[in-house]
């Protein structure tokens, strides 16, 4: 019997470095994480990691399959692959090309892998040359991923009503999840309602824990086929769906002159994808279990659970501000690690991570019986992607 | 000349695309980027109509009003010359004359919390590094 793309394959492994502060991982370098983090994740799945034999990242990956494979000593590689796209958008999109090149049968046991040490590289909370688009943002001193999200987050709160009350759930509960979370860089450090609003502004309407974390730290999972799964070591989580798009005007929109489509300008350019992803599913946003939402900037959040229609036009902030995200009470208990506001941001591969442990059970903020995990990715520039894990 | 922002952070990179844009800017003249064979309008410049993918383009000149889309305020100086800007406004200026072209721009006599979408708002072109000219805005009524 031939099972359909992408749901003959699954996420087996999951490996961490620590997580750090940026600048606090000084004594190794980002590529030993890289390779701890590998390793790790094939110790998880219970494989030799010299039985890897597929690399995909995405953009802003500094370190190279050739090297990988040097220094762990892999015999053999069959496929790499790097999704292009500004960092975070093409993260379930390098899941998504390991799934196909399993599927397609090149290769048989994939790693997919994020390293990221902003105080050993360019923070990219910093000004940084953008050779394409740059000259329509930087003169004016839109420097940073905050400012642009902050621009198509003002339309939305405009368009849609939404209050910084309501925009204050989403860093607060992620926040509370965090403290669940021994690994997350928040952990034992809870944030009170008046810590958030007496915070300085980054970038209106976005204060400081609006934004997410600068982190050192590497991430990396592993994905097979099913049915080798079957035969590993942890229950796998299988990939029902993944799928990666862009909306009209997009391509040069929030890293250049910020021409996306006037109706469709507060949103966080997934409406296509929601609708790619869950035809892929063959299920609706009203049967997923546990969400993992890219959270750069809080408001990504309220913006992308309209996209994928988790809630009407203009219910994003009033769904968060009910207590609907929160863990365990919440409809769409979401960012239950922490996220990447508040447990580590590796350009959210650890949203896949946490994605990952809802199915296999092993959450430190569990939702019980959980059967279907959402993971969405990207936020600002680029185009996005997004999978659905099952059971 | 009201320089809003350091004449350090980095200008303008023209490039073959959009080189004539910059240049008309020198020229305070502020032209979009038009099909030469539907008409229609697109920024920033690139080499093919999105609508029709004619690559035959000329540069059409617009009114230079327009009202405040979007906007930040920043008060983090991402670049060491902001230091002793912030807070400054980014703002999205939606082009009168045209159906949706919007620039990214700066509104230089709005104080932070004067600033909100929906503001008139007129050119008000500004020299900075190597005669480069910039089209911010100010307050119109
Ligand atoms: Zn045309």
């Amino acid at each position: 019997m031939t099972v359909a793309f992408p749901s003959d394959t699954a996420i087996v492994g999951l490996g961490e470095s620590r997580y750090g502060r940026r600048g606090s991982i000084t004594e190794v370098s980002e590529f030993q994480l890289l390779c701890e983090a590998i390793a790790a994740a094939a110790e998880d799945a219970g494989l030799d990691v010299g039985e890897i034999d597929g690399f995909c990242s995405f953009a802003d990956e500094r370190h190279e399959p050739v090297r990988i494979q040097q220094t762990l000593g892999i015999p053999q590689m069959r496929f790499s692959n790097l999704v292009w796209g500004a960092a975070g958008g093409g993260c379930s999109a390098s899941v998504m090309n390991a799934a196909l090149a399993v599927h397609a049968g090149i290769c048989k046991t994939v790693v997919v892998y994020r390293s990221l040490c902003q105080g050993q590289y360019a923070r990219f909370g910093q000004y940084r040359p953008r050779p394409i688009g740059g000259s329509y943002m930087t003169p004016f001193g839109l420097l940073t991923p905050a400012q642009y999200t902050a621009l198509t987050f003002r339309r939305y709160m405009f368009e849609q009503g939404t209050t910084e009350q309501q925009l204050a759930a989403v860093p607060l509960t992620f926040r509370a999840h965090a403290q669940r979370n021994p690994r997350a860089i928040q952990f034992g450090k809870p944030l009170t309602k008046e810590e958030y609003f007496a915070a300085r502004y980054i970038a209106t309407p976005f204060r400081l824990y609006d934004c997410c974390l600068e982190t050192d730290g590497a991430c990396a999972l592993i994905v097979t086929s099913l049915e080798k799964a079957r035969d590993l070591r942890q229950k796998p989580a299988r990939i029902l769906a993944a799928a990666q798009a862009s909306n009209k005007g997009w391509g040069l929109g929030p890293v250049a002159s910020h021409n996306m489509a006037l109706e469709d300008y507060g949103t966080t350019n997934s409406r296509a994808l929601a609708e790619a992803l869950f035809a892929m599913a063959g299920i609706g946003p009203e049967d997923v279990d546990v969400a993992q939402f890219y959270d750069a900037f809080s408001g990504l959040v309220l913006m992308a659970l309209e996209d994928f229609g988790f809630v009407p036009r203009g219910g994003g902030g009033p769904f968060a501000a009910a207590g609907n995200l929160a863990w365990p009470n919440g409809t769409l208990p979401t960012n239950t690690a922490g996220g990447l506001l508040s447990e580590a941001y590796l350009h959210g591969l650890n949203l896949v991570s946490e994605g990952v442990r809802q199915i296999r059970g092993t959450s430190t903020a569990q939702v019980a019986d959980a059967e279907i995990s959402f993971v969405n990715s990207g936020g600002g520039a680029g185009h996005k992607s997004a999978l659905i894990l099952s059971r | 000349m009201s320089t809003y922002l350091p004449t350090q952070l980095p200008g303008p990179q023209p490039d073959l695309d959009d080189q004539p844009f910059w240049d008309f800017c020198k020229a305070r003249e502020l032209r979009i980027q038009a099909c030469a064979d539907c008409g229609k309008l697109r920024h920033p410049p690139m080499p093919a109509c999105p609508a029709c993918r004619s690559m035959r383009t000329t540069w059409r000149a617009v009114p230079g009003t327009g009202t405040v889309f979007s906007f930040t305020v920043c008060h983090y100086p991402a670049h060491a010359s902001l230091k002793d800007v912030v807070p400054y406004n980014v703002s999205v200026v939606l082009l009168d004359g045209t159906d949706d072209i919007r620039i990214v721009s700066n509104v230089i006599d709005a104080e932070p919390d004067e600033i909100a979408i929906g503001m008139r708002v007129a050119l008000a072109w500004d020299e900075v590094a190597d005669g480069q000219v910039l089209p911010r805005f100010r307050r119109a009524p």
